[in-house]
């Protein structure tokens, strides 16, 4: 009797969690196929030229991602390579070097910073970070303006706002979880390293190649977010499709084309690659994704000893980032 | 838990009953639901709430989600009025499954704003010049051309730094539809939509922070409302009319340019008022415009709707000059009253 009672409940556990499972999956490829049914119009106008295409002309009816891809890619590659040191050393301090009374506010604080709306950020952006950015740009060196990186009119939004604005909104996921991936590296690994005559930061060295996976995760974690940010960015990106490498350019992204022109687009055409750049970022966000679990399940795969937070890493990847 | 859950039937019934009474107290009155364009939303606000004081009958909801959006919604009757800032093209009414009326409601005019380092002088732009200057023809604030249009004013060299909206926006098409009648390359080049590909500058998401942008920049060069610009105290320039006199933009200039407009206004409405001629006339302003079945389904809503807009367009003008709407001029609204008379109210 109670084991048939016991056996009925698991079965409507397990139809009831893997319902709602299945409800991820439909609602993944429900997003898919509505993206490519209400996109098929310019699907068939451009078709793949749609990648590569520069020109971003309504009037005309001539459409290109080109430079939005560019400007999604650039600025999040950026954004974390301001934010992956960042938020690495706030992991760290937090997790090995923290005194314990400042540990609890300090990590209180930084997910603070998570929880700001990104349109709060984009105010803070127009008004502090771009005129800030704008004397830092004025004040670089001239044979540093003559590099690639650096041509153009300093005019303070553009590219570089784009990437700090993100960098800063990104630091609280990626250092959050990378804490938490830290913490769950066993105390016998430290002890283990102390015993060698480890000093302490040799013995984070040991705690940071232990945990590498998760952190590489963390990372990610703070590329899918960067990925999909709208409106912060917008506001300071300066929105010119233009694929430049430099910093100074003013470019654009595929979330802000969407939110800038898609309640305003008439023409049916430009609503459909309006879509259509949707699209393109789901696509490009899955193969980020998915590049991300490889790189892990190589990682995993190549250690010749069995240990690290694996639970954490399927954690720190399997969330939605876009 | 057995009394947490009886109050918590005790609290649904209760929820239910409320439910029940809203929707017999909603059954009496008559509810109008519209979309679209975000430039007009303060005045109709105003409006709707207005004329639910003197008809409480009445409940007319409008969401502002662009003109975009309205024209989609009103062609797929999902609202029973569509707005938009600019007029539906041939393709888009022959798209409608009925034969949709346009009536313009209000007037707005869009004015030249910019940012120069010690130049605090109201500077005067015309027509040719702007759209040099957009085309990144002219690109610093001492050019012989902007220079000879205001000799007084001492122009430094600065690099001139072009800013525009960024979100789609009806600003955008009534300054492109001023440049493009101007300057044919302009025409050619960037023509005339809520967003265009812009041959330079840096692109500002909204009013605030295309203002944002050109206070912050030295340099900068850019358009915005002048409902914005007068309810912010952003100054602005002085623009040229067809008529060679450089006019400030206010309220009576853009509703002068109306009152031009009209002499030549089309049957259906579907007019562009911009480098209107006349001595007064402000040349960068232009309608918003309501969009209307001529034969709704649902006749109440019709007769309702269609008495809304009588009164809109005479008594509720009223309102206009408060929250930095032009006024329509009288000839145009007596030329709407006729085609208000067409709607089939029955």
């Amino acid at each position: 009797m109670r084991r048939q009672r016991t056996s009925a409940s698991d079965l409507v556990f397990r139809g009831g969690t893997g319902f709602f499972a299945l409800v991820l999956i439909f609602c993944a490829v429900g997003i898919g196929v509505i993206l490519w049914r209400d996109s098929r119009l310019s699907l068939h106008a451009f078709g793949l030229k749609f990648w590569a295409t520069d020109t971003w002309d309504p009037v005309a009816g001539n459409f290109g991602a080109r430079p939005f891809i560019w400007g999604t890619l650039y600025s999040s590659v950026l954004a974390l390579l301001i934010s992956a040191p960042i938020a690495l050393g706030i992991a760290v301090f937090l997790s090995e070097l923290c005194p314990h009374r400042l540990r609890q506010p300090l990590a209180f604080l930084t997910e603070l910073l998570a929880a700001i709306p990104s349109i709060v950020y984009g105010l803070w952006g127009i008004f502090v970070l771009v005129p800030a950015v704008r004397a830092l740009e004025v004040a670089l060196p001239d044979w540093l303006r003559a590099t690639p990186l650096f041509t153009g009119p300093p005019v303070g939004v553009g590219m570089l706002s784009a990437a700090v604005i993100l960098a800063i909104m990104v630091v609280p996921f990626t250092s959050s979880v990378a804490r938490e991936v830290l913490k769950a590296v066993p105390a016998a690994q430290r002890e283990g390293a102390y015993a060698l005559g480890s000093t302490r930061w040799e013995a984070t060295k040991v705690a940071l190649y232990y945990g590498r996976v998760g952190i590489i995760g963390a990372i990610m974690l703070g590329l899918g977010r960067a990925l999909g940010e709208t409106m912060a960015v917008t506001m300071v990106i300066g929105n010119t499709p233009q694929a430049s490498w430099s910093l100074y350019a003013p470019q654009y992204t595929m979330a802000a084309v969407i939110a800038n022109e898609f309640s305003e687009a008439t023409e049916r055409l430009h609503v459909s690659a309006l879509i259509e750049i949707g699209l393109v970022l789901f696509v490009i966000t899955l193969v980020v994704n998915a590049a991300s679990r490889l790189l892990i399940w190589s990682m995993t795969r190549e250690r010749t000893y069995p240990v690290v937070p694996a639970p954490i890493v399927a954690e720190t990847t399997g969330v939605p980032t876009a | 838990m057995k009394l947490l859950s009886v109050r918590g039937w005790k609290l649904a019934a209760a929820g239910a009953c409320v439910v029940a009474l809203g929707a017999s107290a909603a059954a009496q009155k008559m509810t109008i639901n519209g979309a679209g364009a975000t430039f007009p939303d303060p005045i109709y606000e105003k409006w709707f709430s207005e004329y639910n004081k003197m008809h409480p009958d009445v409940q007319i909801n409008y969401q502002a989600i662009g003109s975009g959006g309205g024209i989609s919604q009103i062609s797929k009757q999902i609202v029973f009025f569509g707005a938009s800032d600019g007029p539906m093209n041939n393709d888009q009414l022959m798209a409608a499954p009925g034969h949709l009326f346009h009536f313009p409601t209000v007037l707005g005019g869009v004015v030249p704003i910019y940012n120069i380092p010690g130049v605090n002088a109201e500077l005067k732009f015309t027509g040719p010049v702007m759209a040099d200057m957009f085309l990144g023809k002219i690109t610093k604030w001492n050019d012989p051309a902007i220079k000879a249009l205001n000799p007084s004013v001492n122009l430094p060299g600065t690099d001139i730094t072009i800013v525009h909206r960024s979100d789609g926006s009806g600003t955008t098409y009534i300054w492109c539809d001023y440049l493009s009648k101007i300057s044919p390359a302009y025409k050619g080049k960037v023509g005339v939509a809520t967003s265009v590909n812009w041959p330079v500058g840096l692109g500002g998401k909204g009013s605030d922070g295309v203002t944002g942008l050109v206070k912050q920049t030295p340099g900068a060069f850019s358009y915005v409302e002048l409902i914005y610009a007068l309810q912010n105290n952003v100054s602005f320039g002085v623009v040229q009319n067809m008529a060679g006199v450089f006019v400030k933009a206010s309220l009576e200039s853009v509703t002068a340019a109306a009152a031009e407009g009209a002499k030549a206004m089309p049957p259906d409405f579907r007019v562009s008022i911009t480098n209107a001629p006349g001595q007064a006339a402000y040349p960068i302003s232009s309608f918003t415009w309501l969009l209307l079945y001529e034969n709704p389904k649902d006749k109440t809503q019709a007769k309702a709707m269609s008495d809304f807009v009588k009164w809109a367009l005479t008594d509720g003008q009223k309102f206009c000059p408060d929250l930095g709407y032009a006024p329509l001029p009288p000839n145009v609204v007596q030329l709407e009253m006729a085609q208000l008379g067409k709607i089939k109210v029955q």
